[in-house]
């Protein structure tokens, strides 16, 4: 391998600014990301699938591009990192599950078409939950995806690989989608930032879906402009999801540097009260507070609010996500793509007897338990009672924001109520580990855009924190403008990124990096 | 949206679901749980349930349900033909094809 | 009286049926739109192409593929509502049936609940010229499945080794028209059955919504029938509906009217039996006329219905629904009015076209250009003998109304007689091309040669020489006999008239 001249530490705008500049080309950018895949990756598992022929053939393409002075977009020659349950074709697509083992989809998802429209390099396919239902990366049919921060803990999920392999600078980029907070959540233990578009607001048309009415694609990055940027391409109308919003995607990088300037005069920020206090690690109250005063500091005023059916949230989102999650993994039945098991013992088996035994081996133990739980809240004779009910609470729900954004223009909140735990600690817990997307999961149910940015590392563990901003629909804007002004101040308070802080990453000593590298020798 | 024949299994205020119930609902996801699974899961679902439960009676008849969050109606496409996968394509997948088509086991049962 | 079925089920004599039992029908049509693209996707859904060609991710039910309505199918559905009478929906939704089938790539059928976008409406179906309100219940969207073909040694879905399947027909735009149920048809039911799917057809047919082959699917029937004790005369009360089985995908309208009979004399024999009736679906039997058992079904089947999340709601606006009212065709009713008296039918005669399900091809052979009571006469006599005899419909034959209308057209041009017409009809049939091309492919027309009719003659006076002097001392009646020789020396290819004038003018 030729020598690693590119900086893989600096954002996705800063390499965009290299190749506009000719600095850098995006064959070098692209295969300083692959050598880093290569050194860390053993270690940290946040790819399932790395196509470096493909990335560096775009990344080629790109560079051309470029030489013309005809780049597709401002991220032209930016390779970036796809979760794996985004259709791509030509690459496996696995959702992390063991029935899709091999799949390689006949065609691209949009947001995944939209990336090599504007000529962003796919390195690969991030790890996750299976079918994105975890918090923790942990039930992936193909290993857990480890923290950066410390190996022994979960990077979140249920997009854990993209999370990690962004904050281990194996992609400066990444796509996520989030259901339930599978974007921010992670984002906030690993001390990166995600965002959840407006519903609607993202083409869903090639995500797999978990719940339809729930997911969104959203960015995955290491900065607020970055996340901007990325959901500028992948963002706006798509004929072909019936739910895509008809409107132009807006300008979400200028709402954030504009953030970035630190003034925040005028602007109303409302603490939920029901998003606090019981529940949430100290540490991460304390750096959630801390936030909090840099915004006043900016000139934002702080109010609060109350959002009272918030507290069914959660119990809400567990009868509507595994309710239509029954439905969507009902394809998976070893018909027509897939894992195809036969059932031991039994001659010329039928379809029937097939898809049971292929459902049994093929689908995780999470992934049963959701099913069963949504067939269950489907049920005739517990409709009413689970499903319909649910369906009211959104309304609740959905009613509490459109109140508490009469008087506040931003919401927010710790975006996870605790730092990242250690791996196996809440697997065979599913009620604690559900508790991790208290926060996240209310803005999913009404389909309003929220981020997750770094708030720091808490006392206790020394950890990071993530600080949640929530807008009302289409105002994704806000979450960038608010979120960018945060992160301007935190970086002036820390001296730098907090990802610098971080014990196994830090260039200065070096030592990180070995650590690393001993670990992917051990893995493979 | 069905109607409701028979209310949930309750006692005490407590939804229970038994391990009977857990292996009809298996049936009718179609996932062959041994009995180990089913030592296992029925129990977790029962907690999962019971933490759900709460939601029972939040939201009365005046509130009208969201299954959409995004308020859009009337979204419909052109009667216009789009190309379509090659056959190669569509089969890709298959574990098993034949004459072009999917081979699959023995079907039992009628279409409903 | 009982009887027994090929296979072994007891039958009821039908006029014991009909002493003890009111039957009560409940029909569900299905409806394949002619759309060009299918309901979700851009697909294209024309019949017969090679297997798997019309397919992609949406219809395939591949991993992340979405949904996206046909507005076009919108339209239609709205159009058939319409013309049934029924309210349309100023709101409604798509909803999921859960089930588990190969032939059904998402293993969930994409249809419409409690929220149809056509309901309560009506029909008014004639019999015998007494006429009959069917209600209608319903009226929704959907998406069709796949087709399987199953490999073995049976080549039947049981026994089969396994199965192939072909996604070409999933997706493409279903209408259910569903009737609530038909009581007091009493021993008519077969036939009111019959007729109000045979009516459902031409209005879909006026509409232009469908291909509206039986034949080929694009209508299915499925047969509700259950029989209740019957009430004494003059009494009001009905008694209460008796359990029902649905014979499914009954697949043209003499099927339509064979299956409710089967499956009134069954019930009725379970029931004198002092059985009761399964619920259950069936399947008709073309070749054999029989049902068979099915699917053991239940009320609470468990679909797990819930709003599909991918699709947002439809929304009608009253103008829309006011402009596509429009565009509907005239009523059935006032449309046999009309046509009758355009073409100086008598009431029987009317009737009789209508029962022989000819009303479109008699006026679509008369828009080909034939006169009204030559297209009556072709469709009625001879072309409905043949559809008897080969146990198919009328419009199943396989003769287009633009055929009859030609081989008319060719009387009239003198170039062949009724009794040729018959034999360009044999031609027709075996495919062999237009009514010009039969007749010039089988030497059909007739000799205008005077030199060869003459011939005959001359031979025919020759061969009866009784007969011709009977001519001759003026009994010019005789000359039939001749008329008939002659006819058998030309093959039939002879003008009888000028055959006539010529054996006259010798003897004169």
């Amino acid at each position: 391998m030729t020598a690693i001249t590119c900086n893989t530490r600096v954002s996705a705008a800063e390499i965009a600014g290299a190749l506009a500049r000719g600095e850098t080309s995006s064959v070098e950018v692209t295969r300083a990301h692959l050598h880093n895949i290569e050194r860390h990756d053993g270690a940290v598992h946040a790819y399932l699938h790395v196509d470096a022929e493909g990335a560096l053939a775009q990344a080629a393409a790109a560079d051309e591009r470029r030489a013309n002075g005809a780049p597709a977009s401002a991220l032209d020659g930016v390779p970036i990192a796809v979760k794996d349950v985004l259709a791509t074709s030509g690459l496996p697509t696995t959702c992390g599950s063991k029935i899709l083992q091999g799949w390689v989809p006949p065609y691209d998802a949009t947001v995944v078409a939209r990336l090599k429209r504007a000529g962003l390099p796919i390195l690969g396919k991030t790890n996750m939950d299976e079918f994105a239902m975890g918090s923790s990366t942990e039930h992936s049919a193909y290993g857990p995806t480890r923290n950066p921060w410390d190996l022994d803990r979960i990077p979140g999920g249920s997009g854990g690989g993209s999370a990690a392999a962004v904050a281990s600078f194996q992609a400066p980029l990444a796509l996520g989608t989030d259901t339930g907070g599978s974007i921010r959540q992670p984002g906030a233990v690993t001390g990166t930032v995600g965002m959840k578009p407006t519903y609607g607001g993202v083409s869903r048309y090639g995500l797999v879906a978990m719940a339809n009415s729930l997911d969104q694609v959203g960015p995955v990055s290491r900065t607020v402009l970055d996340a901007a940027l990325l959901h500028e391409v992948i963002g706006g109308h798509d004929p072909l999801d019936s739910t895509s919003i008809d409107q132009p995607v807006g300008k979400l990088a200028d709402a954030a540097r504009r953030g970035a300037e630190g003034d925040l005069s005028g602007v109303r920020v409302g603490v939920i009260t029901e998003l606090s206090g019981e529940g949430y690690q100290a540490g991460v109250l304390a750096r959630f507070q801390e936030s909090l005063d840099l915004l006043v500091e900016a000139g934002a005023e702080v109010v609060e609010v109350s959002c009272p059916s918030f507290v069914h949230a959660l119990a809400a989102y567990y009868l509507v996500m595994p309710a239509e999650a029954s439905s969507n993994l009902a394809k998976f039945d070893a018909m027509r793509y897939g894992l195809r098991v036969l059932p031991e013992g039994v001659e010329n088996p039928s379809a029937e007897e097939v898809m049971r035994a292929t459902r049994d081996a093929g689908f995780g133990d999470e992934v049963k338990r959701r099913i069963i739980l949504g067939t269950y809240a489907l049920s005739s004779g517990y409709y009413d009672a689970f499903y319909g009910q649910a369906q009211k609470v959104r309304t609740l729900i959905g009613r509490d924001f459109a109140a508490a954004f009469e008087t506040a223009d931003v919401l927010v909140s710790p975006t996870a109520p605790t730092t990242a735990f250690k791996l196996g600690e809440k697997l065979d817990d599913p009620i604690a580990m559900y508790l991790n997307d208290l926060a996240t999961i209310p803005a999913n149910l009404a389909g309003v855009p929220g981020i997750s940015i770094p708030s720091g590392l808490a006392d206790e563990d020394g950890l990071p924190a993530g600080f949640q901003v929530l807008a009302p629909a289409l105002a994704d804007d806000r979450c960038y403008r608010v979120g960018a002004a945060l992160e301007a101040a935190l970086e002036r308070k820390w001296g730098g990124p907090l990802l610098d802080k971080a014990p196994g990453l830090d260039p200065s000593t070096g030592s990180g990096q070995v650590k690393l590298d001993q670990r992917n020798g051990d893995a493979r | 949206m069905p109607d409701t024949p028979g209310a949930p299994a309750e006692s005490g205020g407590r939804v229970q679901i038994t391990r009977e119930e857990v292996a009809h609902l298996a049936d009718l996801a179609r996932i062959d749980l041994d009995e180990a699974e089913l030592d296992h899961l029925a129990p977790q679902l029962s907690v999962i349930l019971e933490s759900v439960a709460s939601i029972k009676g939040v939201a009365g008849d005046d509130v009208p349900p969201t299954s959409h969050p995004v308020p859009l109606t009337n979204v419909f496409r052109e009667d216009v033909v789009t190309p379509s996968l090659t056959p190669e394509q569509a089969l890709s997948g298959a574990p098993e094809s034949e004459q072009q088509r999917f081979a699959v086991p023995r079907i039992l049962g009628d279409e409903q | 009286m009982t009887a027994t079925s090929a296979t072994g089920d007891a039958l009821l004599s039908y006029d014991d049926v009909l002493a003890a039992y009111d039957p009560a029908l409940g029909l569900e049509v299905h409806v394949e739109l002619n759309t060009a693209s299918k309901m979700f996707c851009g697909c294209p859904t024309e019949f017969g192409a090679e297997p798997n060609t019309q397919v992609c991710p949406t219809c395939l039910g591949l991993p992340g593929a979405m949904p996206v309505v046909n507005g076009k199918a919108v339209e239609s559905a709205i159009r058939i509502g319409l013309a049934l009478n029924c309210e349309i929906a100023e709101w409604c939704r798509f909803a999921r049936k859960n089930y588990f089938y190969p032939d059904m790539p998402k293993n969930f059928q994409t249809s419409q609940y409690d929220e149809p976008i056509c309901f309560e409406g009506w029909m008014d179906v004639e019999v015998d010229g007494e006429t009959f309100r069917v209600e209608i219940e319903r009226a929704h969207m959907e998406e069709d499945t796949g087709k399987s073909l199953h490999v073995g040694t049976s080549g039947r879905i049981h026994g089969a080794d396994y199965s192939l399947v072909d996604y070409n027909r999933a997706g493409i735009p279903l209408i259910e028209i569903v009737t609530k149920p038909i009581r007091g048809a009493g021993e008519r039911a077969p036939e009111v059955a019959k007729a109000y799917v045979a009516q459902l057809r031409d209005l879909i047919v006026a509409l232009g919504v469908s291909d509206a082959r039986m034949d080929q699917g694009s209508i299915r029937a499925d047969v509700n029938l259950s029989l209740a004790p019957k009430v004494s005369a003059g009494s009001t009360a009905e008694a209460p509906l008796g359990t029902r089985t649905e014979t499914k995908n009954v697949n043209s309208l003499r099927s339509v009217e064979r299956a409710v009979r089967y499956e009134m004399q069954r019930h009725a024999a379970i029931l004198a039996g002092g059985g009761s009736i399964l619920q259950e679906t069936r399947h008709w039997h073309e070749d054999t006329g029989v049902t068979t058992s099915g699917r053991e079904k239940s009320d609470a089947e468990d679909y797990r219905y819930f709003p599909e999340p991918d699709l947002v709601p439809v929304a009608p606006s009253r103008e829309w629904v006011e402009e596509l009212r429009g565009t509907l065709p005239e009523n059935p009713t006032q449309k046999r009015a009309r046509l009758q008296a355009e073409w100086g039918f008598t009431d029987l005669e009317m009737r009789d076209t209508v029962g022989a399900g000819a009303l479109s091809m008699v006026e679509e052979t008369i828009a080909a250009g034939a006169s009204p009571q030559a297209a009556r006469k072709w469709w009625l006599a001879e072309l409905a003998r043949r559809a008897n005899d080969a146990g198919v419909e009328l419009a199943e034959l396989g003769v287009t109304p633009a055929q009859v209308a030609g081989v008319q057209a060719l009387v009239d041009a003198g170039s062949i007689n009724d009794k040729l017409a018959r034999q360009v009809f044999d031609g027709l049939l075996a495919g062999e091309g237009t009514p010009e091309e039969v007749v010039e492919k089988r030497g059909l027309a007739i000799v205008s040669d005077e030199g060869a009719l003459s011939a005959a003659v001359d031979n025919a006076i020759a061969a009866n020489p009784d007969v011709a002097q009977k001519i001759r001392d003026g009994k010019v009646a005789a000359a039939g006999a001749l008329i008939g020789a002659v006819m058998k020396e030309m093959r039939g290819q002879a003008d009888a008239g000028r055959v006539r004038e010529l054996i006259l003018e010798k003897l004169a």
